[in-house]
């Protein structure tokens, strides 16, 4: 926690007025752990605040309770200032059982809270945890303010008028917690009480025993507090918040909206074709909801028939959008080489995941990159942009639709499973506001003329089946340029793939020109991102300008085809160094396409780059330099 | 879509043909086909417009090109996932699948199996020629143990799959089967099969004369139809053979189905079965009879209506569409929202 102006304006209790904390809720992946980190979130997002969260899912869906890889845990940072990331330590960590102490204790700062549920730190918690010794009694635990409290009984003795089984009553649990922290951080519990109405609306003994807990958990914060003196915090309002009305938003949930907006700016029917994958299905999940809005979701029988029935559906005049994760794009593959071949628009999200196979399903990477640029037979150039926040997938969805459509070409949306999982605050955009890009379906004619092309887009006219006049064939097999016939004739192949290979090039002219996200324009060290490590980057380096190091931020956002001027601006810089969240993907792109001596920060452990990690590496670059 | 307003002249089977040269090897079981579904789409009056040829690859899926029509010939297998996309943006469209053997049963198999139990409404054509043609000759999934192919030179040890009978599994709710050459069954058979909503399976013996020549002879063969093969029509007595003396009985006391003649042991036409189209049962069992100890059965197996996937969704988007209460913009405004230099935090 930063700051420690002492604020007076409060009779009673004396809080400690921070501008920003970490927060890390730690138990089995039965203890609601994700539940109270959203509910926690909310109710910061309410108390307008800055904030950046971190929902850190176990492997399996329900490991043995009191299990070391049963773990789940939701990190948040909040602040008063511009928030990035998650954080890296904790400042407060709740533990609602040993195994989740033997995780997560590592990540707690030296003199941070430690939140602990003693009730479960029974012989048999303990041993499953791997504990010898009971770390509550060893004195293991000196490094930090330890709050111990029988959670499990003072929630019981909570929730006993209610009549609810023991296991019931267990369950209320992970709200009591979140009333204790609601006061150690002067939160206002009212959204979470209305949240548990209509959550369980149709058992409201539930209900009101979790809010019960809740309000129990924070009284006994107010009296542990007037007791022993242990500190309370007020986080002020963030001040430099646009004005506009907010909501969080997850990376998914932005993900999905951008495609319905997109489409329907394209004044095209959404035909979002899917196979459930972790972390990408909640993108389905959010488009099937959407029904109302002339959305169709299709849950198909795998990832090729989910490419498939896009390319299909946008060959009959949709958006054909499909969706998954390293493994499901490893086989749309053939499939997005048919969408480039037959030259229709298709839009593909790839929500990356710790590889290769199946890898950590649950963790995250950006190991994805190459594949996206090269992974398919022939040659068979694809639009790739990236994502590098939970509200940037919206844009980058919307952007996605555009191109696709003005280009009559696949486009593939880079995501992964942090950005979206994870949840930041976003001044909700007006659709009624924005430009339309409405496609121009291909009408009339004597009939098809495939060697049509727009002059500056090289697109092919669009004649959708259905069309009197216009019928034609397509296909995988090369056309020739002037009939669009089946054609071997060689020196057809190399101006096809000429004309595929001109036309994503031409895409350029629709991509912004790259700047600088911090940091001068030239200079020493220029930190080159892309997608979701854009919020530790971007602190890494405002610290490192803080201290009065000469460093540059420059995220793209285009990874192909790239921005026009990356190759000059980078050319400004002595050095570039590329921090990924792979063994260095991008790193290879910018040291071909320039010629230029980038380097590598390279992470691979199903983790996002913390910041002080990227500060050391950059820093011992810098002093290299000097 | 576009309907044409001034009456347009009624079109032929040559209407139907594209302007591209049939590259079939000469005496191929697919020009046949190719002529029946020409003929049939003239028939049942179908528009060039409105129709989609949807194919995977294979020398059968070269189908669409030869077509008049939208066509799309896309990549192994994945014919109907891809006819599945189209009626998901339009169901309004008339499509016909068009595959080989190995490109429906094999590396398509699984699409195969999820089109049928959707029964999305297309016209899924298996040219099942036994063998794989593009490839040059290796074995498929139909070919029969035994058969020797330069991937098989000691003989084929895989059992073969039954089309039709994959197709009634699936819970197909057409499937029907007929021969290449047959020209007025195949017509009358794709006729059916045009006029069924829902997905119509028809399976047609395709001769391969390169790799699998004469591989259906012993029921195609001119002096062999009559009495190998039996042509089931809804509401006739299931008799066959060149002299009509031939009919198929349940088996008293079994659930099995028998060859007997009519004039022998007392059987008379009574004790023939009558054909049902509508019982599935009946179809499984006429669509498991294998020659030679029974004919192989063409025409409609099986038939019923079901509810259609795209009709399906088309209804519910209608039907929330029709009660939308909402917009985009309320949608991303849904759930806990504050304003920043604004009033009271709103809900
Ligand atoms: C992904 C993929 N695998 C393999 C092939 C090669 N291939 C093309 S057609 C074919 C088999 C065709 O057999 P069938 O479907 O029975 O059709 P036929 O040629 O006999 O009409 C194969 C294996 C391919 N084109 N794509
Ligand atoms: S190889 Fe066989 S199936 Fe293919 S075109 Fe020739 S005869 Fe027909």
């Amino acid at each position: 926690m930063t700051g420690s102006a002492i604020d007076n304006s409060r009779v009673s209790p004396v809080r400690q007025t921070l501008d920003s904390a970490v927060v890390r809720f730690s138990g089995d992946s039965g203890d609601g752990m994700q539940i109270t980190g959203g509910q926690f979130t909310l109710a910061t997002a309410v108390a307008q605040n800055n904030l950046s969260t971190f929902p850190d899912y176990p492997a399996e869906i329900r490991a043995p309770t009191g299990t070391t890889f049963g773990v789940s845990a939701f990190q948040i940072n909040f602040g008063s200032r511009v928030i990035k990331t998650a954080g890296d330590e904790f400042d407060v960590l709740v533990a609602m059982n040993p195994a989740a102490l033997k995780v997560e204790l590592p990540g707690l700062k030296v003199g941070g809270i430690l939140i602990v549920d003693s009730g479960s730190f029974q012989e048999r918690n303990l041993h499953r945890a791997g504990y010898g010794a009971d770390p509550l009694k060893d004195g293991s635990l000196e490094a930090y303010r330890v709050i111990e409290m029988d959670i499990s009984t003072l929630t019981q003795d909570a929730v006993s008028a209610f009549g609810l089984s023991k296991k019931e009553a267990l369950r209320c649990k992970n709200f009591w917690t979140l009333g204790y922290v609601y006061w150690m951080f002067d939160r206002d519990r009212q959204a979470t009480i209305d949240w548990l109405k209509r959550k369980f609306a149709s058992r409201p003994d539930i209900a009101d025993a979790n809010i019960a807990a809740l309000n129990a958990g924070h009284a006994l914060a107010e009296t542990m507090e007037t007791a022993d003196g242990l500190q309370s915090y007020t986080v002020p309002h963030a001040p430099d918040i646009e004005p506009g009305l907010y909501r969080t938003v997850t990376g998914a949930e932005a993900m999905a909206w951008g495609l319905a907006v997109g489409s329907k700016l394209a004044a095209l029917r959404l035909v979002f074709c899917s196979y459930p994958i972790t972390p990408a299905s909640p993108v389905l999940h959010t488009l099937s909801k959407m029904i109302e809005h002339d959305i169709v979701t299709f849950q198909a029988e795998d990832e090729i028939a989910a490419v498939c029935a896009a390319i299909g559906a946008s060959y009959a005049g949709g958006l054909g959008v499909t969706s998954s994760s390293g493994p499901g794009i490893s086989l749309k593959a053939e499939a997005i080489g048919l969408a480039v071949s037959s030259e229709r628009p298709l839009v593909v999200i790839n929500t990356q995941r710790a590889g290769p196979s199946t890898g950590l399903p649950t963790k995250t990477e950006q190991s994805d990159l190459l594949q996206a640029l090269y992974g398919r037979n022939g040659e068979c150039p694809l639009v790739v942009i990236a994502a590098r926040s939970p509200s940037d997938c919206f844009e980058m969805a919307i952007e996605a639709c555009h191109i696709a459509t003005k280009y009559q070409t696949p486009v593939m949306v880079l995501s992964d499973g942090y950005i979206s999982n994870a949840s930041e605050p976003w001044l909700i955009p007006d659709v009624d506001a924005m430009e339309p890009f409405p496609t121009d379906l291909h009408q009339d004619g004597p009939c098809f003329d495939p060697s049509i092309r727009d002059a500056e887009t090289l697109a092919r006219p669009w004649a959708i089946p259905g069309t009197p006049c216009l019928e034609h064939r397509i296909g995988g097999l090369e056309k020739s340029f002037e009939t669009g016939n089946i054609s071997y004739d060689p020196a057809n192949h190399q101006k096809m793939t000429d004309v595929r290979a001109a036309k994503v090039a031409g895409v350029v002219r629709d991509i912004p020109d790259q700047g600088v996200e911090a940091g001068p324009e030239s200079g020493p060290v220029a930190v080159v991102g892309w997608g979701s490590t854009y919020g530790p980057i971007n602190r890494a380096v405002s610290n490192l300008i803080d201290e009065g190091l000469s460093v540059s931020h420059i995220h793209v956002r285009n990874l192909w085809p790239l921005p026009a001027n990356l190759g000059a601006l980078l050319a400004g810089f002595d050095q570039v160094l590329v921090p990924e969240m792979n063994s260095g993907q991008f790193v290879k792109v910018l040291r071909d396409q320039y010629l230029i001596d980038a380097k590598g920060i390279n992470k691979v452990m199903g983790q996002p780059f913390k910041i002080h990690e990227l500060e050391d590496a950059i820093r011992a670059y810098w002093e290299a330099a000097q | 879509m576009n309907e044409a307003t001034t009456e347009a002249p009624k079109l032929t089977a040559k209407d139907f043909a594209s302007n591209q040269e049939v590259r079939w090897c000469p005496g191929c079981g697919d020009y046949a086909i190719l002529k029946a579904v020409q003929k049939t789409l003239a028939d049942v009056e179908a528009k060039t417009e409105n129709t989609v040829f949807v194919s995977g690859i294979g020398c059968a899926s070269r189908f669409p090109y030869y077509m008049a029509t939208y066509g799309f010939h896309s990549i192994h297998g994945r014919a109907p996932a891809i006819a599945t996309g189209i009626k998901l943006a339009n169901p309004d469209l008339d499509v016909w699948i068009i595959s080989g053997d190995g490109d429906a049963l094999s590396i398509g198999g699984n699409h195969f199996v999820h089109l049928v139990r959707r029964n999305v409404d297309v016209q899924f054509l298996l040219f099942n020629n036994e063998i794989y043609g593009l490839t040059k000759g290796q074995f498929s999934p139909t070919s029969r143990v035994g058969t020797r192919s330069p991937s098989s030179p000691l003989g084929c040890i895989e059992n073969p799959v039954s089309a039709v009978q994959l197709a009634l599994g699936s819970g197909g709710h057409f499937v029907a089967r007929a021969v290449d050459t047959a020209q007025k069954e195949l017509t009358e058979t794709l006729k059916r099969a045009h006029a069924f909503k829902g997905t119509s399976f028809v399976e047609i013996f395709q001769n391969c004369v390169v790799y699998n020549d004469g591989a259906f002879d012993a029921f195609t063969a001119k002096d062999k139809a009559a009495d190998m093969q039996i042509h089931v029509e809804h509401g006739k007595p299931l008799i066959f053979g060149r002299e009509r003396n031939k009919g198929l009985r349940i088996v008293s006391g079994a659930l099995a189905l028998e060859v007997v003649t009519i004039g022998e042991n007392g059987v008379t036409e009574a004790d023939i079965l009558v054909h049902d189209e509508t019982n599935r049962m009946l179809g499984c069992l006429l669509a498991d009879m294998n020659e030679p100890e029974f004919p192989v059965a063409m025409g409609v197996l099986y038939c019923k209506p079901g509810h259609i996937f795209e009709v399906e969704i088309r209804k519910m988007v209608e039907a929330q569409t029709s009660h939308a209460t909402t917009s985009l913009n309320d949608v991303l405004r849904q759930g806990h929202t504050w304003a920043v230099g604004g009033d009271a935090d709103e809900a």
